[in-house]
Formats: C-alpha cells, structure tokens, sequence
C-alpha cells in the first residue's frame, strides 16, 4: 500500500496530462501524414508537407511572424529604460509601477479592440498627430497593408513591455545594492551606474526575458491578431501569421492534416526554443 | 544636501516615468471617456472630455443578457479549470516534493517541459479527437484542455514550494499520528496559502483572457466565452463606437478591480506565470 501511494497521488495529473497532451503528440504526427476528412483518412507521405511549403501563403506567415522579432530589441530596450528608471525610488515610484503593469492586466482581445478605433484613420490618434501638425505621421494604421503589421509589433510592444519592466525591476531590486552604492559615492552618474554596474548583473533575465520574447512572437500572437485582422489577418493578407494559418485550415477549410503540418513544424521550433530556455534559465540560477 | 543637479536629473525621470505612465493608461482612458460620448458627439469630438457625459451606453450594455450570459460561460469555465488543476497539482507536487518513488524526476521534468509547449500546437489533434468524441462545444471538454494547459506550471511552482516547508514540521505531525493525506490538507496547503492564491490568479487570468481555445473548442453561441464574445460584438457594433467602448470597459471592469485590490499577488503571479 506504502509503495502505491505516491502513484495514487500523481496518477490524476498523470490521466489529466495523457488525455490531452498523450496521445495528441504522437497524432498529431500521424495526422501531418495522412488526408484527414472528419476524424482519419489515407496515409499520404509527405505531401501535406510539400503543399504547405510550396504555398506562398505559408511563407507570408511565417515571414509575418520573423518580422515580428525585430520589435524584440525595442522592447527589451523601453523595458530596461523603464525597470532602471522605477529602480531609482524616486517619489511616488510605486504608483507608476502600478500604472506601468497595468498593460498587462487587460485581456489582449480588449485592449486590441480599444486600439483599433484608436489607430483608425480619422480616429483620436491621427487627430492629436494632425493637431501637432505632424501630418505625415497620419498613417491608415489599421487598414493599409504595408502599415497593419507594424501596428500589430507596436500593440504587441506596449503589453509586452509591461512585463518586461516588471521582470526587471524584480531582478535589479534583489542585487546588492553596495557595488551601486560605492559607485555612487565614487561620483558615478545614473548612466554609468546603469552601464556599468547594474545592467551586467541582469544578463540572466534579459536572456531569458529574450526568450519568452521570441517564443510569444512566433507562436503566442493569435488573439492580437484576430481581432486588429478581422479574423482574417486582413487587410488582405497583412497580419497573416502562423497561427491564424492552422486556424484557418483547421477550422474554415477543414483540412486538418494541413494545419497537423504547420503544427508539427511549429513544434519542433518550439523544441529547440524551450531547450534554449532551459539552458538560460539554468545559468540564470547559478 | 540635494544640490541642483540631482534635482533637474530626477525632474528628468519623474517626466520620463510620467510618459510612459501616459502611455500604458491612455488606452483605458480612451475606453472609459467614449463610453461616456453621446454616438454623434464621438463624430466630431474623439479625443477630449464629453461635454455632457451620457450613461446610455452602459446601460445598453448592462441591460443586454449577452454580455452577461458571456461573462457567465468565463466564470464557469475559470472556476472548473481553477478547482481541477489546484486539486490535480496540489496531490502531484506532494508526491514529487515528499515522497520517494520511481518516475518522480521524469514527471517534474515533463512538466516543465509541456509549460513551455505552445498551446496553437495542441489544438488540431485534440480538435479530431474532440469531434471524434462529442467534446466540442462542452463545458467540460474545454475545462479539461484549460486544466491540462494550466496544470504543468501549477506542479512546478508548488513542489518548488512545497520543497521550502523544513522538514521538522513533517516529522511532528507523523509522530501526532497524522496520515499523509492530512498533512497535505491541515499543514502543508495552509502554509502554501500565498503560493496557492498566486497560482489561481495566473491561471484564472489565463483561462479568462484566452482567446484561441475558446473560439475553436466553444463554437456554439450559448456557450461563447466573454473573449469570443467581445469579437463578435465588436464586429456587430462596428461603427458604434461610444456602445463598443462601453461593452469592453464592462467587460474589463472584473480584471481591473481585482487587480487594484491585489496588486501585490496579482504582480507576483503574472511574473512567475511569465514562462507559461
């Protein structure tokens, strides 16, 4: 009986963790490899792979997705400004951090539909733009297809940074304070001190703040998406990403064996990522 | 003793702080001034103050059994997920943090790996077997998925926790007789009471703001979650914005005032949440 029971006390996780991740793994593999109608069909090699990877479609996807990486220095950058500055303890800093984390709090399906009447072409945005007289910054954020994307990044950006900040700011509140105090007698200034004493000391959690940077931009970016796309990553095929792509063959055209594809391939990158959060996150503890 | 430098230096990051304070409020004040706009003055006022403030749009809002039916469907499926996973991960996390077996390590390592999956890649073969099995579109077959999604991080923060509890404590309640099963219940879940509150607002938070589970596994509209809702209602009401910006204030209203009472574990959670 002694020798069952830690089984009996795992064995719910271990039913709960079967039912969904179990078998889905390994079916998900058979599905990429078969002409699913309903629920199984033929096997069929790899051709569910050669459709998708001959289909420009999936391309401008993925491309969408890599592009979103490029907001990854940007936001650690404002994340790190912001984290030093709340760090001094100036009067009132935790009021703005509560301001600041706030971002965070709010539903991504909310916050996008607030932004897209914001950024619309005759909304408020472009009217105070219009107003400082900066016309050529009145962009069509929303409905143009060279700009929607960008727009997309900058949503993307505001929330994200929110943690970002708020990950900082707990990494650099748990130093010690005496190398930034000595600097500080020593006749430093906030730059120096920041340069050269504090951000050093953060590496760890900016790489591994980098990390979850990545894995949200490729794989974690469908509810911002969907609502600023219309449910379509419109306009035209602007915001398609990676994701809305397994939607839409999953669901819209029911093709699962398509979206099983994508869905392998997504994994296995998502592999490689989440060994590299480990390693990170193993040199952050040491 | 402040000399003049310092105090233009900190004038400096007072203002700098300040605008990106402006920054991440401004689209929250946007939503809760529009709302208050009559329909034809947001035509021709979108930024400043409304001249004359109407409740008309809340009460739309308010008065429309959708919305609340949608925060309804939220609640439910938040609270089920929240009681499966604390039940299924407080009974793992003890096993792994205080008993001996074989396997153990391997499951806390398979944890922390599926914490990492992203959820995008589960879906299409559990959409196959959903259909296969008749669980689209039910309650419980979406708390499952939620709970299975949610539940490798809850094992890993509280056997992290559950690992800091000294061991005498252990040893004093078996020599009072005391079964492992209460020592889970009456020692150790009481001592984790700030672990525990952290972990359900991650994963309330979670399952609350999901949108990709909610629009492919509850398809059916009397059991549309709040998020789902919220993109139908904003492509309902597509050119009434004053009445959209309402429906999203209602609909952010529970997250803000939670947050505001528990920013401390609101803030804590969200940052362990982080890898999720």
């Amino acid at each position: 009986m002694t020798r069952l029971k830690p089984y009996l006390y795992v064995a719910p996780l271990v039913l709960l963790l079967g039912f969904v991740f179990g078998t889905s793994l390994v079916r998900m593999f058979e599905f990429s490899f078969k002409m699913i109608r309903g629920v199984d069909g033929p096997w069929i090699g790899w051709r569910n792979y050669r459709l998708v990877l001959n289909q420009p479609l999936f391309w401008e996807s993925v491309g969408h997705n890599l592009q979103l990486l490029l907001a990854i220095p940007i936001l650690i950058g404002l994340s790190l400004l912001t984290a030093l500055l709340l760090y001094e303890r100036l009067r009132g800093w935790t009021l703005w951090r509560a301001v600041l984390f706030l971002p965070y709090v709010l539903a991504i399906p909310i916050i996008a539909v607030v932004m897209k009447q914001m950024f619309q072409f005759n909304g408020p945005v472009n009217e105070v733009l219009r107003w400082l007289s900066l016309d050529f910054m009145a962009l069509d954020w929303i409905g143009s297809p060279d700009i929607a994307l960008w727009t997309v990044m900058g949503l993307i950006v505001w929330r994200e940074a929110a943690l970002g900040t708020i990950l900082f700011l707990a990494r650099l509140l748990s130093l010690d304070e005496s190398l930034v105090e000595a600097a500080r007698i020593e006749g430093a200034n906030w730059w120096q001190r920041a340069w050269h004493i504090l951000i050093p000391q953060m590496r760890g959690v900016i790489e591994f703040f980098s990390v979850i940077c990545v894995i949200t931009m490729l794989s974690a970016v469908f509810a911002y998406v969907y609502i600023l796309g219309g449910g379509r990553g419109g306009p035209g095929t602007s915001t398609m990403v990676i994701e809305l792509y397994i939607y839409n063959a999953l669901t819209r055209q029911s093709l699962p064996g398509i979206a099983a594809a994508v869905s392998v391939m997504l994994f296995v990158v998502s592999l490689g990522l989440i060994y590299l959060l480990f390693v990170v996150r193993r040199r952050q503890d040491d | 003793m402040t000399n003049p430098r310092t105090l233009v230096a900190d004038g400096f990051k007072q203002a700098a702080l300040g605008a990106a304070a402006l920054v991440a409020l401004a689209p929250t004040v946007f939503m809760i001034v529009t709302a208050l706009k009559p329909q034809s003055e947001y035509m021709v006022n979108k930024v400043g103050l409304p001249r004359e403030p109407v409740l008309e749009h809340f009460r739309a809002v308010l008065g429309s059994p959708e919305f609340f039916r949608w925060m309804g469907n939220s609640a439910l499926l938040v609270t089920g997920t929240v009681l499966l996973s604390t039940a299924v991960a407080a009974l793992a996390a003890y096993a792994i943090a205080r008993m001996e077996f074989r396997g153990r390590l391997t499951l806390l390592a398979l944890c922390t790996a599926l914490m990492a999956v992203p959820p995008v890649v589960m879906v299409v073969p559990l959409f196959v077997l959903y259909t296969q099995i008749g669980l689209i579109s039910s309650y419980h077959g979406a708390i499952l998925i939620y709970a299975a999604l949610v539940t490798p991080f809850s094992v890993y923060l509280l056997t992290t926790f559950f690992r800091t509890i000294p061991a005498e404590m252990f040893e004093a309640a078996v020599l009072d007789g005391a079964g492992d099963f209460q020592i889970l219940t009456r020692i150790v879940l009481p001592l984790a009471l700030p672990a525990l509150l952290t972990l359900v607002i991650v994963n309330a938070l979670w399952v609350w703001n999901d949108l990709l589970i909610a629009v492919i596994f509850l398809q059916d509209d009397a059991k549309r979650t709040l998020m789902a809702g919220i993109a139908v209602f904003q492509g309902r009401y597509n050119n009434q914005i004053p009445l959209t910006m309402a429906g999203m204030a209602v609909a952010s209203a529970p997250m803000i005032i939670l947050y505001i009472i528990f920013q401390r574990q609101f803030v804590r959670g969200l940052m362990a949440g982080a890898v999720k």
